[in-house]
């Protein structure tokens, strides 16, 4: 399937739909539990991750959580 | 080294400043080391010891920055009570590739303390600031 992954076409060679922690871990994004997802321009909840899924032609954007504190 | 024009960094520490006693936080964008760009953003922890950006802002700001040819140069912080120095969870939550990580300290309220880091696996190293007109 050829998906858009952070503005960049990104081909992948699974035909069938691929679940958000698979691709994260076929992208080999790094400390994929402080990452954040949006499919086709829609936020992805944390909790929806697995049982949601991209497939062909889908656009796809990730970055971490951007976070911290004094204490 | 980040290089920050004074407007953009009196913006920074203005916010901070407007922010207390909540601790504030925000994107710089730019080109290669320099900055031209500011974006304050929601923290959605409204904490004064704490702050998590609002992630669909960060969304829009990271599409919007790449659709003018601009990049995350740099995530800003206030810490209102304490030294400008990453804490233990700024660290830990410093997940980002290859940015800066600026730490606004408001510990003396005269005179804010703005030190910038680059921080990657765990690992601190302080940055040169670089503040022109």
């Amino acid at each position: 399937m050829v998906l858009t992954v952070n503005g960049k076409t990104t081909t992948l060679e699974d035909v069938e739909p691929v679940p958000i922690p698979a691709l994260l871990e076929r992208l080999n994004v790094a400390d994929p539990l402080y990452v954040t997802v949006e499919l086709n321009g829609e936020f992805v909840d944390r909790n929806a991750h697995e049982i949601t899924s991209v497939a062909d032609g889908d656009t796809v954007e990730f970055l971490y959580f951007m976070g911290g504190g004094e204490r | 080294m980040l290089q920050i024009p004074r407007p953009i960094y009196e913006q920074m520490v203005t916010h901070a400043r407007e922010g207390l006693p909540l601790e504030i936080c925000g994107i710089l964008g730019g080109k290669g080391e320099a900055v031209v760009e500011i974006r304050k953003m929601t923290n959605t922890d409204s904490s004064s010891q704490h702050f998590m950006m609002e992630p669909r802002e960060q969304f829009a700001v990271v599409k919007d920055f790449r659709s003018r040819g601009l990049e995350i140069l740099a995530v800003y912080h206030s810490h209102p009570a304490t030294p400008a120095r990453p804490s233990e969870e700024d660290i830990r939550l410093a997940r980002t590739p290859n940015i800066s990580y600026v730490i606004i300290s408001l510990a003396d309220s005269l005179l804010p303390d703005v030190r910038s880091f680059k921080i990657a696996d765990g690992r601190v190293s302080p940055e040169e600031l670089k503040i022109f007109v």
